[in-house]
């Protein structure tokens, strides 16, 4: 096991280095001037090279890059020039409410999906089948901010349970006006994770062990508790941790939606104010993000599955 | 005898299946060509001028000269969806067809040649995909600007990696295979090759998951265009009319928000119902 992680580990370093360096490159090498676009129209030569000086803009790029790297290494990444605030403060403050309503979008993601792929399941080519299939291509085809927008107007404004969009101020406030936006992100998932655990489970139940069980004489609906249900949870977790990269874009989405002050909020304020080390810094944080569920996600298949460590 | 009675159990129930999604397949091809039909035919379809603003007659229901009514600026709704359609769908289209070629070559290339340019290729897709495909859009349209060009842009830099992973994998099975050694060992040219025999065995997949990368398309556009960060207005689209219109949507005015968002949807289904019945027909997994 430990041989297993200190190879994904390991495989997994080229990949933040890449990371870091396509970030960089996002920002530095690309056509237009962060300062003229910063200072907007007419700027003066001296106010464009004073801030060139001040972001370092003035060194030859390779020194900017390592700038940057070393900056990484300290946990410096610069400054906002909006909020008068450092980047890493700001994630610090941010990362919560994006990580809560990432969990929470999954955990409704799953209560949604997983009896739906059970009933697809079991009755494989039948009406019912079809039916959620067809919900199913309703559903991807939704824009989620429209779904989103739908909730808001049923379950905010037309009756009142939900607020509208906000943080709230306890805890309590926090949790509670989460919950509408992951109900959200949790009906974007369904088709997504209805479609892997149907296969998964259909596979469970052509399995030898369920003939086994069927024929001790266990009833179906024993069958589809113990071994459906439990296989399709498994499976589920480790279909969750692919579709993180879905996750990550629709809280995205759905905090600028709701107005939830997360790392979404966050990279889209930095775009309107172009504050470029604020979209610099987000975006960096969402790939790592990324990274770092899908390592946590082969572990965690690999401690429920020991076939998984030798692939 | 009872193998027997379930493997033409199983033929019944494998065409049978067939016969859905071919009809899905149908279904989904009748859809889009009655969408292309009509935003391409916009002109014939409606006399309004999408961008045209009445601001003596806001906000209107159906009448005989505006039959979806107009919107807060007097602009008919029948016709801005028809534009705005022609706008979301040429743009979709065009930003699927790039990544495809883009990433069905590379794909090709590495699961043919493997070696250093498959490693460095490979780890570069990896890199790509690790950023969420909407954080990286976003950021890219930033970066490069707001507008047509630029999305174009964005998605054609994240999306090739789909299809490379697809083509490299499958390019990898089928250069195993006897025919390939064969034209190998003829002395035949590794570009013929892949061109001549690699490709056409491997591309069904890209077809197929290209219907589903349109679908991903229409969404990423019109939540650029959503969020103000997309097509620029007064050009007409389904993500800019969702949007204002949801303004008014407190006020009781659902169909400003609720006709865009179903033209989307119903665009959407076309084409998951063409890729679904393609899938089937081309005898490709998913």
């Amino acid at each position: 096991m430990i041989r297993f992680l200190v190879k994904r580990i390991v495989l997994l370093v080229p990949v933040v280095f890449g990371i870091i360096t396509a970030t960089f490159l996002l920002m530095h090498a690309t056509p237009g001037d962060p300062a003229l676009t910063y200072l907007g129209n007419h700027p003066t030569p001296e106010a464009v090279a004073s801030l060139h000086h001040q972001w370092g803009l003035d060194k030859p790029v390779t020194n900017q890059y390592f700038d940057f790297i070393g900056g990484l290494f300290t946990g410096d990444l610069g400054s906002s020039l909006f909020y008068n605030e450092t980047i890493l403060k700001l994630i610090a403050l941010k990362l919560p409410p994006t990580l809560m309503l990432m969990v929470m979008g999954s955990l409704f993601g799953i209560i949604f999906a997983l009896p739906l792929a059970i009933w697809t399941a079991v009755r494989k080519d039948k009406f019912i089948d079809h039916l959620i299939s067809l919900m199913n291509a309703v559903i991807l085809g939704m824009p989620i901010f429209f779904i989103g927008a739908m909730g808001i107007l049923f379950f905010a404004l037309k009756i009142p349970i939900f607020p509208v969009g906000g943080y709230g101020e306890s805890n309590l406030q926090h949790l509670w006006s989460l919950v509408l936006p992951s109900i959200t992100i949790g009906l974007g998932l369904v088709p997504l994770l209805v479609r892997s655990l149907r296969t998964s489970v259909i596979e469970s139940l052509d399995s030898e062990y369920v003939a086994f069980a069927r024929s001790k004489g266990l009833k179906n609906r024993a069958v589809w508790l113990k071994y459906a249900l439990r296989n399709g949870s498994i499976s589920g977790i480790s279909i969750l941790g692919i579709q993180v990269g879905y996750l990550a874009g629709g809280s995205l989405v759905i905090e600028n939606v709701f107005a939830i002050p997360g790392m979404g909020s966050f990279l889209m304020s930095g775009i309107l104010n172009r504050d470029f080390p604020v979209v610099q810094g987000a975006t960096l944080t969402f790939a790592m993000l990324v990274v770092l569920v899908y390592l946590f996600t082969d572990v965690a298949y690999a401690l429920l599955d020991p076939r998984a460590r030798f692939k | 005898m009872s193998t027997v009675i379930s493997s033409s159990d199983a033929n019944i129930r494998r065409i049978k299946k067939l016969q859905i999604n071919n009809f899905r397949l149908y279904l989904g091809i009748f859809i889009i060509l009655t969408v292309i039909f009509m935003v391409l035919m916009a002109s014939y379809l409606t006399k309004s001028d999408p961008i045209k603003q009445d601001l003596m007659n806001t906000l209107q229901g159906g009448t005989p000269e505006h039959f979806l009514g107009t919107d807060n600026l007097g602009r008919d709704v029948w016709s801005r969806l028809l534009y705005g359609g022609r706008t979301d769908l040429i743009l979709a289209s065009a930003a699927v067809l790039a990544p495809f070629i883009l990433g069905t070559i590379l794909g090709a290339i590495c699961g043919y040649f493997s070696g250093w340019v498959d490693t460095l290729v490979m780890r570069i897709a990896d890199v790509v995909a690790a950023f969420p495909f909407y954080v990286l859009v976003i950021s890219l349209v930033f970066i490069l600007g707001n507008g047509v060009g630029s999305i174009f842009i964005a998605i054609t830099l994240v999306s090739w990696v789909a299809y490379a992973r697809i083509v490299r994998g499958e390019t990898m099975i089928v250069r195993s295979k006897e025919f390939i050694e064969a034209a190998q060992t003829g002395g035949i040219s590794n570009r013929k090759i892949i061109t001549r025999h690699v490709l056409p065995n491997v591309i069904t997949q890209a077809i197929v998951y290209a219907m589903s990368d349109i679908v991903l398309n229409i969404g990423v556009i019109v939540t650029l265009s959503y969020f103000g960060l997309g097509i620029v207005p007064p050009t007409p689209d389904w993500g800019r009319m969702i949007a204002e219109g949801q303004q008014f949507l407190a006020g009781g005015y659902y169909a400003l928000t609720i006709l865009p968002a179903l033209a989307v949807i119903v665009t959407s289904l076309g084409l998951s119902f063409i890729g679904d019945g393609l899938a089937v027909a081309l005898r490709v997994k998913r």
